[in-house]
């Protein structure tokens, strides 16, 4: 199984290994990764799964859609070029050990 | 029986979206008393949306998704009781639980949602018809889902169409029987509906309008629905989705007032002092008209969840946010800002043909609602100009080069 890494602005880490498929959020609630809500159940319709990933997986993700897009422009923390919507990130083998930093100020 | 006491105990009746909120926002309104959440479902507290959608898809995880996580509520010093209240003394501020628990209170909230309207005809209650409202139903439907092959879905209001959408893409003979006129009925205006129609119908899925149900038997080893206008269809499974009915019977029996929910004022006070009331069950002003509204929907949870949280903690003040919702049908995306009424003048932005288009919709000329059609950037602007008193005339929605996210974008830089 896969593994996420999960950072925190305090600098605590959270390993988490889910099964393929199972998205950034998904994994992140269902463990209780404090800042990640997914109020929308996974939609991209809330704004409330927002995180940073390394650029250095940058490659690796999924395409960036139109509707993430315009999603990413109404989150609560600063959105930056390394901003996703965790739902819309599916685990998979090639992105094994991603490093995702939730941000400070809530979602 | 036992009793507990607390000098400072705020008790919240029911673990859905709305209660977990508003414990979690009142933790951090850095509120140090006691929290404890009533909890009468036999699951983690979870998420209802993705119970029509994600959850009913054939290569689904099917796992339920928790509003919060396993450590959530011992690491926030919450309470969570699996029991239901079942009376409530206002004036001592004790609420009875199942097991004859007495628990007193300082602030009590009534977040206990709202229950699905029952199917009123003969037949509602066989073997393979089912409803949808708690992970319980979804399980049921889940299973049932992976050997029926055909469905009827009786209403096609959101859910009832989420669920057929769901069953269609799993390859199943879907047919929708609705006795309006139009899908959605109140809560979307009739030119949208009426591209739904046109999409679901395309998509394969039978949409019978202006066709009630009249009687379900068995037929075999299935189910037979006999319809209004005397047609029959035969089913393996039958899912009805006509509407809920806000869970007050509780604050009723407590002296609280009731009207189509349980009625609260422009800060979410119900009629008795010191409690609220929040979510499915609540029935409050709507913030730019003052008629008595209730609204089932995920933002109305947690917005007045985190309203009431502030008010326990010293706050007050009306709560005015803007309401907006959202439904997946199948591989379209709707989504709603504001409160349209029928009255209102529909005014489309972009091409519904394309399959990408809003609705914009004027009350006297001031933007009351915008309804999106696979367009979140009209959403999330009309989100931010809904509930503004925002003029707007369909020659200006409609000239070249005008979009909601412009206009919005321009409101929030002019001077107050
Ligand atoms: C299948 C489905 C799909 C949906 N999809 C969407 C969507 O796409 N978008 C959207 O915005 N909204 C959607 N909704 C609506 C949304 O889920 C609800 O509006 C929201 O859950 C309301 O939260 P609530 O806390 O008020 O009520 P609920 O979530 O219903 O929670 C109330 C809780 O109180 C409990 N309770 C009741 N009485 C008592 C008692 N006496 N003692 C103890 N506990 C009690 C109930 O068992 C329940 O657990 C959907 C709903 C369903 C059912
Ligand atoms: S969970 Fe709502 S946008 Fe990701």
């Amino acid at each position: 199984m896969p593994t996420i890494i999960f950072t925190q602005a305090s600098g605590e880490m959270t390993n988490l290994s889910v099964p393929e498929g199972t998205s950034l959020m998904r994994a992140a609630v269902t463990n209780g990764i404090e800042g990640i809500v997914g109020e929308c159940g996974g939609q991209a319709m809330c704004a409330t799964c927002h995180v940073f990933v390394r650029p250095e997986f940058a490659a690796q993700l999924p395409p960036l859609s139109e509707d993430e897009d315009e999603m990413l422009d109404c989150t609560t923390a600063e959105r930056t070029e390394t901003s996703r919507l965790g739902c819309q990130i599916k685990m998979s083998a090639a992105l094994d050990h991603i490093v995702v930093d939730v941000p400070a100020d809530g979602f | 029986m036992e009793s507990r006491t607390a000098a400072d105990h705020v008790l919240i009746i029911g673990a859905g979206q709305a209660g977990v909120q508003v414990a979690d926002s009142l933790r951090t309104a850095g509120h140090t008393g006691a929290i404890t959440l009533l909890n009468d479902e036999d699951a983690v507290p979870y998420q209802r949306p993705p119970l029509s959608k994600d959850y009913l898809c054939a290569d689904s995880l099917a796992a339920p998704l928790p509003l919060r996580g396993p450590e959530f509520f011992t690491q926030h010093d919450i309470t969570v009781l699996p029991s239901a209240a079942t009376a409530v003394d206002t004036a001592a501020r004790k609420v009875t639980l199942t097991d004859g628990t007495i628990v007193e209170y300082t602030h009590l909230v009534f977040a206990t949602g709202a229950a699905n309207r029952a199917l009123p005809c003969p037949g509602a209650d066989l073997e393979g018809v089912h409803g949808l409202r708690t992970l319980w139903d979804a399980e049921n439907l889940q299973q049932a889902l992976s050997t029926a092959q055909r469905v009827v879905v009786i209403g096609a209001g959101f859910i009832g169409l989420e669920f057929a959408a769901a069953a269609r893409a799993r390859g199943l003979q879907v047919t929708v029987l609705e006795f309006a006129s139009r899908p959605m009925g109140r809560a979307l205006s009739a030119t949208a509906a009426d591209w739904f129609t046109t999409k679901h119908t395309q998509d394969g899925i039978t949409l019978r309008l202006n066709e009630g149900v009249a009687a379900i038997r068995s037929a075999g080893l299935g189910l037979r629905v006999q319809s209004t206008t005397g047609a029959h269809y035969d089913a393996d499974l039958v899912l009805y989705g006509v509407g809920v009915l806000p869970r007050t019977a509780l604050a009723q029996a407590a002296g609280l007032r009731v009207d189509n929910g349980i009625v609260v004022d422009s800060s979410l006070r119900t009629t008795v002092d010191g409690v609220f009331a929040v979510g499915d069950c609540a029935s409050f002003p709507h913030p730019n008209t003052g008629a008595r509204t209730r609204i089932e929907s995920v933002q109305n949870a947690t917005d007045h969840g985190r309203h009431v949280a502030r008010m326990i903690t010293g706050e007050s003040g009306s709560y005015s946010e803007t309401p907006w919702f959202w439904s997946m049908q199948g591989p379209t995306r709707l989504q709603i800002a504001g409160i349209s009424s029928p009255a209102d003048e529909p005014v489309v932005l972009g091409n519904p043909d394309s399959g990408k288009f809003s609705i914009a919709l004027l009350r006297d000329g001031v933007l009351s609602a915008v309804e999106s059609v696979n367009s979140a950037a009209d959403h999330i602007a009309a989100r931010r100009l809904v509930g503004q008193g925002i003029k707007l005339t369909p020659q200006e929605l409609c000239a070249p080069g005008f979009s909601l996210k412009a206009l919005a974008k321009a409101e929030v830089s002019l001077p107050a």
